[in-house]
């Protein structure tokens, strides 16, 4: 059989003048037609090599089969039954070196876009209306869930499906983890967090926020309370610095703050909302993966110039593919093969430029990557009056400060690879509190593993686990 | 009973300056001397810090007592008893070192010499000779001098005009007290910058132990953003989780009274248009 594949189905977008200004969604979804003809570039293949690619293995072929067919609640369905935030992965999972980097079609063709059309799915049946998960009967358990990232609402909801009493514990006022207070509104809407917040509470699970664990209430104290088993999910939330001379000057700025600031407390909207943010004409990002695609996106927004400083490459650099064209496209330049060694200030204290040193590559580290290395006396500086700060996060201790938990050498916390138990019996953690910092899918799946865990562990099932291990 | 965050009691210590009592039991029952929590009045609101100053485990209320400086400070003003603030958070920071030094003077400027209240209360309890210092820049802006006369040892004023006490600054006080040949084993100072800078420098040549409570811009409070972030002994340190308190001799000072002035204009702005809003109510 010769078939032709159809061409592409490109993903329709605001055209780059109209969302510079703006935080509205770039990317604006498949119409039906376009899922459609979409779906129809699958081959359904027998051995399907997404399948693989896929961290939580959604039955990729089949969800296509049925969008082809106009069977969309079908198709929800089957994602549905692997993942349960489908509107936030089918926009910000890095498909392309997961499912769709494995399509068959990719070897000589483009391959298919697996993620537009599992948000295509999840955007109708959000449209539709949600169907109402099955629930089993209630087992008297009580369950507290640290954290409302990814990881934490994937866990809370797997286990109140279970029948589990559920409680989620979140530090800041509004739950989402990095959903709400780091990937900006034109990437992922709040309104598809909040929208997902509210089907884990429609499970009958509980949400604490302005909660601390460590603080408010200790991992001790919570057994205490009756909870008969902790989920911990506190991700890798703390910005790293570069510790060089001039970092604490006025207009330097953590990804982590200005995300923050620009996401959490809305400062896009200042002055309707009183938290303020401070953009210069000229600024500079610091880094080259998604958090700092994100942070010079929002900052054009606001109205600077933005430059992006990373130490190797284009080809090195960890931001999906995706959004490195989107934020070329929207006129971010990039100054690629530097490094900053120390900032310079005015005499008010306010950064006025990034001296940087000129970078080689040589050869790889231990990640693969070819390794940057500084070239003697090439110093130079660029302007900038705001500097963002983007070069990776570390784990929070606050939880399981005090607590028989043991850590790794990098501050995540230690858990058994197969049931993601930790140090600390009844006591279970997944996400980027354990990987550092990940993915969204990659949090989920792995949470969705340790509720199973947890669920072995509340039903007396659990022993035999842990004694088959030792 | 009351509701999450509702406001118990409210009253107005001097002019711009109040104090609340607020229903939340969880931090009532957690709170430590030298801790402070994080609020958001309201939806629009920023997030911003205060000093616990009392707390009730029994009763479940905390104790707060703040100067209106800005739309944030102000809008929590305007509420009134039986209101909710949306979020309040903690009790966060580090809790002050509190044991027995022996001699200790307790320093407060402004709205510190109510911040100062807990620290002088514990000192005492733990066995301290407390001399209090308490200073602000004219006699009706001193807070809780009553209280703090009848837990002190000794109790020094002092007034940028001179309207009660000794005409001057606390650090003056301090200096002469120094010089007349007093001795502490721990100085502990709350209140404005360049107070607690004046302090260290007195302090600094009779190498005393002395104590900062710091007040940075801070978002979450609990080491996520960094905006927090000092300078002390040549390294970094968050506030909301390394202190807020410091060795006084060791911060840089100069560094942090930048940082504060970040966003003067933006606060300006705010703060006109709350104020716009009440007049045109
Ligand atoms: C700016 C940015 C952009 C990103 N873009 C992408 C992307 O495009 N695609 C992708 O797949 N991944 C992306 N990631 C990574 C992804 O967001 C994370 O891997 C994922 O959110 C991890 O989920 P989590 O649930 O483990 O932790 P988080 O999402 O970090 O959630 C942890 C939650 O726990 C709370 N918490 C922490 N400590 C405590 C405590 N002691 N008590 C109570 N609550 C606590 C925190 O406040 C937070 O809400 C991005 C990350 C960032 C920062
Ligand atoms: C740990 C900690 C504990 C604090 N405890 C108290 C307390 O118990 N009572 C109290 O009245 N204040 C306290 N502060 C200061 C208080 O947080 C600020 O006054 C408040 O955030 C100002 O917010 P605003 O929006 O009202 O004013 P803004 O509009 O933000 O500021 C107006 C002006 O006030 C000054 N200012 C702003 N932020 C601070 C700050 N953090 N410290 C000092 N001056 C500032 C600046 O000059 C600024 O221009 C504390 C600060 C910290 C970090
Ligand atoms: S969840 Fe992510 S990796 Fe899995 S199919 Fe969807 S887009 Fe691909
Ligand atoms: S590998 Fe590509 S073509 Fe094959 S089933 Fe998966 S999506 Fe379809
Ligand atoms: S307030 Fe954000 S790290 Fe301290």
């Amino acid at each position: 059989m010769n078939k032709t594949i159809n061409p592409p189905q490109p993903m329709p977008k605001l055209k780059p003048e109209e969302r510079i200004r703006c935080f509205k969604e770039v990317a604006l979804g498949y119409s039906e037609e376009q899922a459609k003809a979409e779906a129809e570039r699958c081959l359904q293949c027998k051995v399907p090599r997404c399948v693989e690619g896929c961290p939580v293995n959604i039955d990729i072929p089949t969800f296509i089969r049925f969008i082809k067919e106009g069977r969309y609640r079908e198709a929800i369905k089957k994602i549905k039954e692997k993942n349960s935030l489908p509107a936030i992965c089918g926009r910000v999972c890095p498909q392309e070196n997961q499912c769709m980097g494995r399509c068959i079609l990719g070897i000589r063709n483009v391959p298919v876009n697996i993620g537009a059309l599992e948000r295509f799915a999840a955007d109708w049946e959000r449209a539709e209306g949600l169907t109402n998960p099955e629930k089993a009967p209630p087992t008297g358990k009580k369950v507290a869930v640290v954290g409302s990232g990814p990881a934490g609402l994937t866990a809370a909801a797997e286990l109140a499906k279970l029948g589990h009493e559920v409680t989620i514990f979140e530090a800041l006022h509004k739950p989402g983890g990095v959903l709400t207070y780091g990937i900006p509104e034109f990437r992922l809407p709040k309104e598809i967090v909040m929208d997902e917040v509210k089907y884990v509470e429609s499970l009958g699970v509980k949400i604490e926020r302005n909660i601390i664990i460590g603080k408010t209430i200790t991992i001790k104290e919570l057994f205490n309370m009756g909870f008969d088993a902790v989920f911990l999910g506190t991700g890798a939330g703390l910005p790293r610095f570069l510790n060089i001379p001039g970092e604490n000057l006025c207009g330097i700025y953590s990804a982590n703050e200005f995300l923050i600031r620009v996401n959490l407390m809305k400062a896009y909207r200042f002055p309707e909302y009183d938290t303020p943010i401070k953009v210069g004409r000229r600024v500079a990002v610091i880094g080259g993966g998604n958090v700092a695609m994100d942070a010079a996106r929002s900052a054009l927004r606001l109205g600077g110039e933005v430059t992006v400083i990373y130490r190797r490459t284009e080809k090195e650099m960890p931001a999906r593919r995706e959004e490195i064209e989107n934020a070329k496209e929207e006129g971010i330049r990039f100054l690629f093969l530097a490094s900053p060694i120390r900032f310079i200030g005015d005499e008010k204290g306010w950064v006025k430029e990034v001296e940087c040193i000129r970078m080689e590559l040589v050869e790889p580290d231990e990640t693969g990557r070819r390794r940057p290395k500084p070239i003697e006396n090439s110093e130079f500086k660029v302007a900038a009056d705001t500097v963002i700060v983007a070069i990776g996060q570390r784990p929070n201790p606050i939880a399981v400060y005090n607590e028989d938990i043991k850590l790794s050498k990098h501050g995540t916390i230690i858990v058994d690879p197969e049931t993601y138990e930790t140090s600390m019996k009844g006591v279970f953690a997944a996400g980027d509190i354990v990987t550092g910092n990940a993915t969204v899918i990659s949090a989920m799946g792995a949470a969705k593993i340790a509720a199973r865990s947890i669920h072995k562990f509340l039903m007396g099932e659990y022993q035999q686990i842990n004694n088959s291990r030792s | 009973m009351p509701k999450r965050f509702e406001i118990l009691k409210k009253e107005v210590l001097a002019p711009g300056i109040k104090r609340m009592s607020i229903y939340a039991p969880l931090i009532a029952r957690k709170a430590k001397v030298g801790q402070f929590i994080i609020l958001r009045v309201d939806e629009y609101g920023e997030r911003f810090p205060l000093t616990l100053v009392e707390w009730n485990g029994n009763e479940g209320s905390i104790t707060i007592i703040f100067q209106e400086v800005g739309v944030s400070t102000k809008k929590l003003g305007l509420l009134k008893v039986g209101d909710c603030i949306s979020d309040v958070f903690g009790p966060l920071g580090k809790p002050s070192e509190i044991k027995k030094y022996g001699e200790v003077a307790v320093i407060g400027g402004g709205v510190g010499t109510a911040l100062m209240y807990p620290q002088v209360k514990a000192l005492k309890e733990a066995g301290n000779r407390v001399v209090s210092i308490l200073g602000a820049r004219t006699a009706e802006l001193l807070l809780l001098e009553d209280e703090l006369a009848e837990l002190s040892d000794e109790l020094y004023i002092s007034t940028d005009d001179g309207s009660k006490g000794y005409r001057g600054f606390t650090s003056d006080v301090l200096k002469k007290l120094l010089d007349e040949g007093r001795r502490f084993n721990y100085v502990f100072a709350v209140g404005p910058l360049p107070m607690m800078r004046a302090v260290a420098e007195v302090t600094r040549p009779y190498g005393i132990k002395t104590v900062v409570s710091l007040n940075p811009i801070m978002i979450d409070g609990t080491g996520m953003c960094g905006g927090c972030r000092v300078t002390v002994n040549g390294a970094v340190r968050f506030a909301c989780v390394d202190g807020p308190e410091f060795d006084a001799h060791k911060v840089d000072f100069h560094e942090l009274m930048n940082r504060l002035r970040t966003y003067v204009e933006e606060e300006q702005k705010v703060l006109c248009a709350l104020e716009e809003k009440i007049k045109g109510r």
